[in-house]
């Protein structure tokens, strides 16, 4: 019975791309239907494969092995530790607002899988190469925020419901600048279709012309996702996982599930718009973005590895006072150099020193505010004769 | 009246414990929560209660020494020599030299194992998770040296009222001296990595302050006191054991802030290090290990005796009342972590959520000591 549950969830995500699918581009329904299952087979391996990845990353950052025991490598740790959630006991505490409860998980994964209609892998690897795939992608990413809330709701949970209400503050702050940054690269590549904006970029990549919003995009889409260290919502020492804190089995697993997709979907989105998506010599194309895929990814799992979590006002401020205000300047400055028809190194130039400048105007008034602080030491002599 | 006006916020309690990643132990507070803001807060003890100081009453005095290896589990040499030299001063023992400079290094080593275990804990209150596997590698080469004098990583039962239970291995000095340069690189990494990490400055600066009077009147001992500005070190104002004979540095913090608690603990292995260096060129190469003239079960005199140390937590008490019989007639355990723990609810007023996890943490509370 509980098995059927994950089941039912990714056949209602595959019906809800087909019925896009189809709404959408009209074509011939057998042909759709083997392009979301190997949308779907691509997605699994690859969330598999970025929960091995991680575990071993963060192994080597903190001087472990990571898994070794299931298989060469570990490498069958993931399936290990899949088969593992599937068959365990799915516990509901008897207090929980049974319908929300139930339909939170859904809530997540769905939109979360959704999005990938649109995001291209390659050049023809596409389900719907969409004109407005940009705008879907974000419509779609936001949707998730309900299913927190609801998780947290639905639990009955004091410390879920913080976290619910922790990251509806956290992910609507954060989805501004991902938002503008967005316009800025459909105002640069001039279109709003996923493929049409990697393929613009030619050998001029986005992060050559705009490396500010390169890294406004990458901090707010780790807000986004709720990674480290920006994981308040689920923050383990202080409230033991949020709005998952009564998911158990199959229905965590879920939950854990859209996470990775949605890891996986920033730094898709990453090398679409920053790196020339599957632009690169020699290799087939979706190897080229694979390989940038991860890359992205192991920047995420460093940051991961190496910082503590901030705290609820230090993220929202950080949101408001530092990222919204840069990529609204970012923006302006797009626009006056597309006004204008400012040549590709100016745009580099003013971004490079915007970034600069923001860097150090934030680690200035960081700085400033407390000095390096220290320690006084008083030698043991000097007390003992007092 | 409208809807929206009879619509009233009320604090709501979060209930914080005795089973929850972050109370270091089985402790428990609750929370009352405005938002993010905490209210108030209460501290619940007791869950690890063991009716230890009753146990003792009813033990032989060498058979107390394993019942306070378990009270504070962390640091347990340190307990060691608080019950050992608290019935050696009232039975007027002289412990041999080699004995006193062999308990003082294994003591600041399992000073600085205890700190090592802090700073890991304190990074993954601030939601780092590297640092606890950095602190434990360090942790590890102290424990391997414990395992080959006392024959076991924790719960050591090695020290002995006159001395020691048996001779270290002969090459403990050369091994102790091995690790040192090592523990010195891991204190350096550990710095970078954490202690000037700029996220870890903005969640530990200026939160949960408490000033030098009122961390005074609370009863705070320890690197929680001297992280308020007062150098009190039982080791320097009221020397036991060969402590008067080492030169070493008292950390104190500036503003007795969650950073300079932590801060303390890490200056606090740098000094012990120096500490166990001079001790290794101090130490007499051989020796007896125990004092001569204890035969038997130690009977000491009717009276009673008080005796203070510094453990990694603080200062720890040992009060003893005989009646001249092998066994004590009453046993009191002052714990420093029992007594840093009554600031807390004043500590944990005003600040964020997050913020009651790191202070807590910061106080590096031991439930086994605070509860006995």
């Amino acid at each position: 019975m509980i098995l059927l549950i994950p089941l039912g969830v990714v056949l209602a995500a595959l019906l809800a791309i087909i019925g896009l699918a189809i709404g959408y581009g009209g074509e011939d329904v057998v042909y759709i239907l083997i392009k979301s299952l190997s949308l779907l087979t691509i997605l699994s391996v690859v969330v598999l494969s970025l929960t091995w990845v991680e575990r071993k990353a963060l192994a080597r950052i903190q001087q472990r092995m990571g898994p070794m025991r299931v298989g060469p490598y570990g490498l069958l740790q993931p399936i290990a530790d899949g088969l593992k959630l599937l068959i365990k006991e799915d516990i509901m505490p008897a207090w929980v607002d049974r319908p929300v409860y139930w339909l939170a998980p859904l809530a997540v994964f769905i939109p979360s899988f959704a999005v990938w209609i649109a995001v291209p892998f390659t050049s023809s690897l596409v389900l719907t190469d969409m004109d407005l795939g940009l705008l879907y992608i974000l419509a779609m990413s936001v949707l998730s925020i309900i299913g927190l809330i609801m998780a947290g709701w639905g639990s009955a949970n004091k410390y879920g419901i913080i976290g619910g209400l922790r990251s509806a503050a956290q992910l609507i702050s954060y989805e501004i600048p991902l938002l503008v940054i967005a316009i800025t690269i459909a105002m640069l590549a001039g279109t709003l279709n996923l493929t049409e904006i990697a393929v613009g970029q030619g050998n001029t990549w986005y992060i050559l012309l705009q490396p500010l919003a390169l890294v406004i995009f990458l901090l707010a889409g780790l807000a986004e996702v709720g990674r480290s260290p920006f994981d308040i919502f689920q923050a383990e020492s202080e409230l033991v996982g949020g709005p998952f804190i009564e998911y158990s089995g199959a229905h965590w697993s879920i939950f854990f599930l859209a996470e990775y997709i949605n890891t996986f979907l920033v730094a898709a989105l990453v090398t679409i718009f920053f790196l020339g998506g599957w632009s690169g010599p020699l290799l087939p194309e979706l190897a080229w973005f694979l390989i940038k895929c991860y890359s992205v990814i192991l920047v995420i799992f460093w940051l991961r590895g190496t910082l503590p979590r901030l705290r609820i006002d230090q993220l929202m401020a950080f949101g408001w006072q530092g990222l919204v205000p840069l990529s609204f300047l970012n923006f302006l400055m797009v626009a006056f150099a597309l006004f204008y028809g400012w040549p590709n190194w100016v745009q580099t130039v003013l971004s490079l020193t915007m970034l600069v400048a923001a860097s150090t105007f934030i680690y200035m008034k960081t700085a400033s505010k407390k000095v390096r602080p220290t320690v006084r030491l008083i030698p043991a002599r000097e007390v003992r004769r007092a | 009246m409208t809807e929206a006006q009879r619509l009233e916020s009320v604090d709501i309690m979060v209930n914080m414990g005795p089973q929850h990643p972050s109370t270091h132990g089985v402790f428990r507070m609750v929370l009352w929560v405005d938002g993010e803001r905490i209210v108030d807060a209460e501290p619940h003890i007791g869950y690890l209660h063991r009716g230890s100081e009753k146990l003792c009453e009813g033990e032989l005095y060498p058979q107390i020494i394993t019942l306070f290896d378990r009270m504070d589990y962390i640091g347990n040499y340190n307990m060691e020599l608080a019950i050992c030299s608290a019935v050696e001063k009232i039975m007027g023992i002289t412990v041999p030299e080699r004995a006193e400079y062999i308990r003082v290094i294994l003591c600041e080593l399992n000073r600085i194992s205890s700190h090592m275990l802090f700073y890991g804990t304190m990074g993954l209150d601030a939601g780092a998770m590297t640092p606890i596997m950095y602190g434990f590698r360090e942790r590890e080469r102290i424990q391997n040296l414990f395992e080959a004098t006392s024959g076991a990583r924790m719960m050591h039962n090695y020290f002995r009222i006159g001395g020691l239970r048996e001779d270290p291995p002969d090459d403990f000095a050369e091994r102790v001296a091995g690790i040192l340069p090592a523990l010195e690189k891991g204190i350096e990494e550990g710095d970078k990595l954490l202690t000037y990490n700029e996220v870890f400055l903005a969640r530990a600066r200026n939160v949960g302050i408490i000033n030098g009077q009122d961390a005074l009147d609370y009863g705070l001992t320890g690197p929680s006191l001297r992280a308020s500005g007062i150098p009190d070190d039982i080791r320097v104002i009221e020397p036991y054991s060969v402590y008067d004979r080492f030169d070493f540095d008292i950390p104190v913090g500036n503003t007795g802030d969650t950073w300079d608690r932590y801060a303390m603990r890490v200056e606090e292995m740098r000094q012990s290090i120096r500490i166990i260096k001079q001790a290794l060129e101090q130490m007499p190469d051989d020796g007896p290990t125990k004092a001569t003239g204890v035969r038997g079960i130690p009977r000491p005199p009717a009276g009673e005796v008080y005796f203070r140390s510094e453990t990694p937590r603080g200062e720890m008490g040992v009060y003893i009342v005989t009646d001249g019989g092998d066994k004590p007639y009453r046993l009191k355990v002052r714990a420093p972590s029992f007594a840093n723990l009554q600031a807390l609810r004043t500590m944990l007023r005003g600040v964020y959520v997050a913020d009651a996890v790191m202070i807590l943490g910061s106080l590096d509370i031991v439930l086994g000591e605070v509860d006995r």
